[in-house]
């Protein structure tokens, strides 16, 4: 989006005059290795959710939880804090 | 009606910042812009100005405390000197990328090593790519008009900046002089109450001092220096309503006895009260010089030093500061300015007044004989200087 924007479009002092404007950028593409989830061994503990900094890992309906990868950065603090050691992570460019 | 009274020029910065009725100040007292701060936190306390005073534990907090309170929208004043102006540096650059139009004094002040708390213009030619408006004064009576004039300027929708106002530490901070005070009513006509159009609030949440990524803080720095540039016509504007409603008329280049110039001597500040006597006397016995002295620093008044040095056949301009490696930096920007004009005099640049360097009648006229000397004949010396042993 901001690389559409050009000199002339920019409010005064770069002010975004839009609240929660943070949810549009995708963190996600930051990520180096991401987190995955065996649900044979998550205990649905929650602590990945309660630890993720950023707020990516979402509960879903099954009461798993799992990381959302528009916003995820792969720092890995899920799959260190994870009791279950059910969360581990694989890089990007492998399957 | 409108007083004459004897004042000093810190106090009457803080006289300006009282009759504008600022809602925060927050500064750090360091030599010589002490008295600013001091006569404002008194005005404070014996309930002479109804302001929040915010002490803090240095200039960088000091800077940024006033980006807070400008952020939601209060008139806000600040004041400092020398290494105060450089321990704020990185935060003067928030201030006008943020468009948070702070107004603060700057009681000019040499830097260290040596120490020195004495004037020069070092710490405000530090500063002077902050994208702060900036200008300078000659007396007391500028120092408040200035002050005020600051704070209308930097308010105006269409500008939104923070403005510095320098004044020679000692040789003006604390210099005693009779001035006009003017009526309250007329500041209030002249200074109508700050609306900030952005007011940080809960009622409004809105993202102040967001990450600039590559892809987009080139454009939001073009954006700041197009906005800069066009502050020029408020600024003007500013000068004309000022003198309409106080009879004192301001110009980004002050122009003194100019006419028919053969030669022009260009200083900043106090010093120009000095060097105005050396071009009467030497008007007086037939020789065709002027002064002129550069108000408006920035934006850089390119207009009017074109205007003004086109048909004289030399320019001397005087620095009390050295850029290192490179000489003065006034001079280094005012032929800069004039290089692309067809009809432009020899520029001949010396530094000077450094570290509180008095510098008298004899000095300003060794500067002009030399200059027009060297504008002839060409000089072989690195860097061409005066009252220096």
């Amino acid at each position: 989006m901001a690389d559409k924007l050009t000199w002339k479009d920019m409010e005064v002092g770069n002010i975004i005059t839009d609240a929660g404007n943070a949810s549009f950028r995708r963190t996600g593409d930051w990520r180096t290795e991401r987190p995955i989830l065996d649900k044979e061994k998550c205990i649905k503990c929650a602590l990945c959710w309660i630890y993720c900094p950023d707020a990516a890992i979402k509960p879903g309906d099954d009461g798993y939880y799992e990381a959302d990868l528009y916003y995820c950065k792969g720092c890995g603090i899920c799959a260190r804090i994870c009791p279950a050691e059910a969360i581990t992570r694989v890089e990007e460019e492998e399957k | 009606m409108s007083r004459r009274v004897a004042l000093e020029a810190s106090h009457a910065v803080a006289e300006a910042a009282r009759m504008a009725d600022v809602d925060v100040i927050s500064a750090y007292p360091i030599t010589p812009q002490t008295h600013i701060p001091e006569r404002l936190a008194e005005m404070v306390a014996d309930g002479e100005l109804r302001a929040a005073y915010i002490p803090v534990e240095s200039e960088h907090s000091a800077m940024s405390t006033c980006l807070g309170a400008a952020a939601v929208g209060a008139r806000t004043f600040t004041a400092t000197a020398g290494p105060g102006l450089e321990y704020m540096h990185n935060v003067l650059y928030v201030a006008s990328s943020m468009r948070l139009p702070v107004v603060m004094t700057v009681a000019n002040r040499a830097l260290s090593a040596p120490i020195s708390i004495w004037g020069d213009h070092s710490d405000a030619m530090a500063v002077r790519d902050t994208g702060w408006i900036q200008v300078f004064c000659q007396n007391s009576q500028e120092a408040f008009d200035l002050t005020l004039w600051a704070f209308r300027v930097g308010e105006d929708r269409n500008v939104l900046f923070p403005v510095m106002v320098h004044l020679d530490g000692f040789t003006l901070s604390h210099v005693i002089e009779p001035m006009i005070l003017p009526e309250q009513n007329e500041v209030d006509r002249f200074l109508p109450r700050f609306q900030y159009p952005f007011p940080l609030s809960p009622d409004r949440p809105m993202t102040h001092g967001a990450l600039g990524p590559p892809d987009i803080y080139s454009e939001a720095k073009l954006a700041q220096e197009v906005a800069l540039r066009k502050s020029r016509g408020v600024i003007l504007q500013g000068w004309k309503e000022f003198g309409d409603i106080f009879g004192r008329y301001y110009h980004p280049v002050e122009e003194y006895r100019t006419e028919e110039a053969e030669a022009l001597l260009l200083t900043m500040g106090s010093y120009t009260e000095t060097a105005k006597i050396v071009i009467d006397e030497r008007r007086d016995r037939g020789e065709a010089v002027g002064l002129i002295s550069l108000r408006l620093w920035r934006p850089f008044p390119f207009e009017e030093v074109r205007r003004i040095a086109k048909g004289s056949k030399v320019l001397i301009v005087f620095d009390r500061c050295i850029s290192f490696g490179m000489g003065g930096p006034v001079f280094s920007e005012v032929r800069s300015a004039l290089y692309d004009e067809d009809a432009r005099p020899k520029t001949v640049g010396f530094v000077g007044g450094l570290g509180g360097r008095d510098m008298s009648e004899e000095d300003f006229d060794y500067v002009i004989s030399r200059g027009r000397q060297i504008a002839e004949k060409g000089s072989d010396k690195m860097i061409e200087t005066v009252g220096i042993r």
